[in-house]
């Protein structure tokens, strides 16, 4: 009987359901699958995951589905991989909608969720009602917050005008922080003199970067995706429009937009920011490179791989695979990771990672919050080169 | 009532009370797997009901599944469960017989593209609303209904469709329907009102729809536009019921178990080959079932009868 | 001020002209309601950007090897795929239905093919990104080369059709395969090629504004609706009509954006769509069909 009991598993299961195919496929393959792809290589090749309970490590092995980007199909996944399967741990699907979605199945049973791809105002309200979930990227708020301190700044050392030119994308991201900026650009007093959205998948630029152009406003911002992202830029550069401050969305910090654009990604401001002085950050990166083929992004990729290193310093700390003690350690303690040492704060990293960075000779240095390592902004955005 | 027909209702009666206890004997993930059979039930045999005989092809079926989802997300946390289902299929009712009165002129692939277009007309306006009037896209459904009460409504939604699909073969209704789906011209000579026949059979077929949505909405806790109208859906339901057999009101059931295992499977045993495998599923289906299931069922019945007359 | 939501609305019509022409051709004349028709489109935009960060084979030159071979693979797949469908199909809606279902496996195969070696990525490389002036305006170049493709290639195969032998044939196809026969054209061999013709259009198409689009291995059914959209709109089997009907949704897109409201433009195209077919279900070019 006590020998059954102290007899090891073979591996420790981990199950993950993420959009291989869909319309979110392309989130989940730049900042998440090539995370746990490191992950579980890193992991395994240390023999596996230390468990004190059995004296002994215990190698990963990985059970991954396809939700197709969808939300029932996710949750139903999520099931299979809990009462079919009996995956020991859950890794989070991408993007809020899902991570929502599937939040109920992970409180049920109680298993970690540690998403690191979903921003919404939400996020405090259900920590609360779902202890088990995480949310690293916090809210929109945060990043919001952070943008208009920097353009409140700028404003008084006479660097801007107090005119602001805003579209954002009609989908959950673009409405949540364009909610947010709005209030927070009211409350400080600048005017938006152009403030529209448009629908997901539009890649013609020329109306909107026309009307932000007429407005005469110095900062532009766009909470966009990564194709209109593109075309906003292109457009942009095409009619030499050049506002002082650039901010784009969702693929300005993907390393497509460098490619892309070459030595014209200067100056541009978006989301997210690297630490080009930290050493572990910048390791991070070569493996990835070694394993995909080409650079994380600059936002959510460093911050999903922390939340891997916490989870697994979680369950070698509590030496046990049991889920509530591992939540409770990850609500608790404090943890070394690629960014630095991160303690959560109501079930969200406080002050661990950078808000906002900016294209500056090269690398997307992170410039808020003020945090060891800041960049200075670079004001105004390097004049487009033909 | 002839005795036959008694027979086969006390059948199906005693089917839908065993499926009643699947609940209690089923983990979580058999569970929803038997919600996600039972809501393309619904969908497919609603969108049959009308599709069926009138041969109009829908695709917007997503349409009203999506208005149902969104009435939920609006009033789910308002009103009382039923109060909130009664409104959906209000809704639904209204909506689809006004398009339905608006489409009368087109037939064929028009009508296709039409519906298809109304979907995304649909969640164009939905999302604009949201953003531009409410300012948060996505809403968070909060209702206290467990999963099996979710399977128990989709289930008694599935036998209201199927019961008032039959009553509807019965009745006058009925009759003209299968001559429209004949030759509309001729159904017209004989003084049918066509207008009026495709228009009632529409809007039923269209709010059994929207009550599947209004009745899946609590599944998802946080529904979008881009969730709740998913073209996907709507493709989904046509191939299951054209898989199935659209002849018949029960045909669809008969594609959408066998579809749904085989996503399931690919999905669990090959989820990065999934696209390629179901592309040569469909195209094995196109070729060896070109009549449905049902059709390849009642064909080798037929075949054997005629065995049977020779012997 | 004018001037430039008129130009950039006559380039994007352009666009949505360009990829919906190998449609129409395919919808109109051959009968296939391929819902493949995007991933093909985004297979050739693949293609030329491979072409062009590998090889360094600008697109241009590019469209000389892509739009062949796409031609060639077409034909193939009517013969081989689609040609039993033809033979058995006892009506022209029975083989609508079954070309639906025939397709949509080819559209999952395609993307069984794409997706394991581009992932889920997003791609977008630059070329001809220089800035023109017209009127005024300013428009880069490769947009504007794109609406002159459209309009080339749109008119001469309009002219093609109307004043040609084999052009009458195609169109005798389109109206009345069954009275085609009668005059003793080849009605199958004719669906074929217009097939393939079809899908040297679209690579056409995909290769072109690879130029200045982002995509990804997942982006084929958006083109593949906004093309079906442009072709019922503009009237089944017209290049004409398509041209038109690319120009007005182009042009709806880009006033709404800067008169009204950037957010409402696929709503207004939708409706725009929705209109025209209740007025005119044919399309606005297409003929009555009896």
């Amino acid at each position: 009987m006590l020998s059954a009991q102290n007899a090891a598993p073979k591996t420790i299961k981990v199950g993950y359901a993420i959009s291989k195919t869909g319309p979110n496929a392309g989130g989940a393959n730049i900042t998440q699958i090539p995370n746990y792809q490191l992950w579980v290589q890193e992991v395994n090749a240390k023999g596996g995951l230390m468990i004190k309970q059995y004296g002994k490590r215990i190698p990963i092995e990985v059970i991954e589905y396809d939700d197709r980007s969808n939300s029932e199909e996710a949750v139903r996944a999520v099931e299979r991989l809990i009462e079919q399967d009996k995956v020991d741990l859950l890794l989070p699907p991408w993007g809020t909608g899902i991570n929502l979605a599937v939040g109920p199945t992970f409180n049920k049973h109680n298993y970690p969720q540690i998403t690191f791809s979903a921003v919404t105002d939400r996020a405090p309200e259900l920590a609360k009602r779902w202890p088990n979930s995480f949310w690293f990227l916090g809210t929109s708020k945060q990043y919001v917050d952070a943008l208009v301190e920097l353009l409140v700044k700028l404003r008084k050392e006479g660097k801007i005008n107090d005119l602001i030119a805003m579209v954002s994308v009609a989908d959950g991201f673009g409405t949540d922080l364009s909610k947010a900026a709005r209030a927070g650009f009211e409350k400080a007093g600048f005017k938006r003199v152009f403030d529209k959205s448009y629908p997901v998948g539009t890649q013609d630029m020329a109306p909107i970067v026309g009307e932000a152009e007429r407005s005469k406003a110095d900062t532009f911002i766009a909470f966009s995706y990564p194709p209109d992202t593109v075309a906003i830029v292109d457009q942009a550069r095409l009619t030499s429009y050049a506002p002082k401050v650039m901010f784009t969305g969702v693929g300005t910090f993907f390393p497509l937009f460098p490619q892309r654009f070459g030595d014209n990604a200067e100056g541009v401001v978006s989301l997210g920011g690297w630490s080009k002085d930290n050493k572990a950050t910048m390791e991070y990166r070569e493996k990835i490179r070694k394993l995909v083929n080409r650079d994380p992004d600059y936002w959510g990729s460093q911050i999903g791989y922390s939340a891997l290193q916490m989870l697994e310093q979680s369950i070698e700390r509590v030496g046990k695979l049991d889920r509530a003690a591992i939540i409770k350690e990850l609500q608790t303690g404090t943890f070394d990771t690629v960014i630095g040492k991160i303690k959560l704060e109501n079930n969200m990293p406080k002050d661990a990672f950078w808000l906002l960075g900016q294209w500056q000779d090269g690398l997307y240095v992170g410039v808020a919050p003020q945090r060891p390592g800041v960049a200075d902004l670079r004001v105004p955005k390097a004049p487009w080169k033909k | 009532m002839s005795v036959r027909n008694l027979a086969i209702l006390a059948a199906l009666a005693a089917g839908v009370v065993l499926l009643a206890f699947v609940p209690s004997v089923t983990n979580g993930y058999q569970l929803s797997l038997a919600i996600n059979i039972m809501s393309y039930t619904v969908l497919a045999t609603a969108w049959t009901l009308f599709s069926g005989p009138t041969r109009y092809v829908s695709l917007a079926t997503v349409a009203f599944f999506g208005i149902g989802a969104y009435t939920v997300a609006v009033l789910g946390e308002e009103l009382a469960w039923p109060l909130v289902l009664l409104i959906a299929f209000v809704i639904g009712f209204g909506l689809s017989l006004l398009v339905g009165l608006s489409t009368l002129r087109l037939s064929g692939v028009y009508f296709v593209i039409f519906t298809f277009g109304l979907a995304e007309l649909v969640r164009q306006l939905v999302t604009w609303y949201e953003v531009n009037v409410t300012r948060t896209l996505g809403r968070y459904v909060f209702v206290d209904i467990t999963t099996a009460q979710i399977y128990w409504q989709l289930l008694a939604l599935a036998v209201i469709v199927l019961l008032s699909g039959w009553l509807i073969q019965r009745s006058k209704l009925g009759l003209a329907l299968r001559v429209i789906g004949d030759d509309e011209a001729v159904a017209r000579h004989v003084g049918i009102n066509t207008t009026m026949a495709k228009v009632v059979l529409f809007a039923f077929s269209a709010s059994f729809m929207t009550l599947a949505g209004a009745i899946m909405a609590p599944r998802w806790t946080y529904i979008d536009p881009a969730i709740a109208f998913n073209p996907v859906v709507s493709f989904q339901v046509l191939i299951m019921a054209l898989l199935g057999g659209v002849h018949r009101l029960y045909g669809p059931i008969f594609g959408v178990i066998p579809l749904v295992m085989l996503f399931e499977i690919l999905l669990a045993k090959f989820p990065n080959h999934f696209s390629i495998l179901v592309g040569i599923a469909f195209l094995l289906i196109v070729y060896a079932i070109p009549r449905g299931i049902v059709g390849l069922i009642e064909g080798a019945q037929l075949s054997l009868s005629r065995k049977g007359a020779k012997a | 001020m004018f001037t430039e939501p008129l130009l950039s609305g006559i380039t994007l019509g352009g666009i949505y002209a360009l990829i919906a022409m190998g449609l129409t051709l395919q919808y109109g004349v051959a009968r296939i309601m391929n819902l493949s028709y995007g991933e093909s489109l985004v297979a050739a935009c693949f293609a030329a950007l491979w072409l062009f960060t590998a090889v360094s084979v600008n697109p241009l030159l590019g469209l000389l090897v892509i739009v062949p071979l796409a031609a060639i693979i077409n034909w193939l797949v009517y013969q081989v795929l689609l040609m039993p469908l033809v033979k058995r199909a006892p009506s022209r809606d029975a083989l609508e239905v079954d070309s639906i279902l025939a397709t949509f496996g080819l559209l999952f195969i395609a993307l069984g093919v794409m997706l394991p070696i581009f992932g889920g990525n997003y791609f977008s490389y630059s070329f001809l990104a220089i800035p023109v002036k017209i009127f005024g305006a300013t428009v880069s170049a490769s947009r504007l080369l794109a609406l002159g493709f459209a309009v080339v290639i749109g008119v001469a195969l309009y002219l093609g059709l109307t004043r040609t032998r084999a052009g009458t044939a195609i169109r005798a196809v389109a109206v009345d395969p069954v009275s085609a026969l009668l005059v003793a054209i080849n009605v199958r061999a004719t669906a074929a090629f217009a097939y393939a013709l079809g899908g040297a259009l679209v690579a056409a198409g995909g290769v072109l504004v690879s130029m200045f689009l982002t995509f990804n291995a997942s982006l084929g059914v958006v083109f593949t609706m906004k093309a079906l959209i442009v072709v019922i709109m503009g009237g089944v089997g017209n290049l004409m009509g398509c041209l038109v009907a690319g120009m007005i949704l182009g042009l709806t897109e880009t006033f709404v954006a800067t008169y009204i409201d950037p957010g409402l433009t696929l709503a207004a195209t939708y409706i725009i769509f929705i209109a025209v077919l209740l007025l005119r279900p044919q399309g606005l070019f297409g003929a009555r069909r009896s």
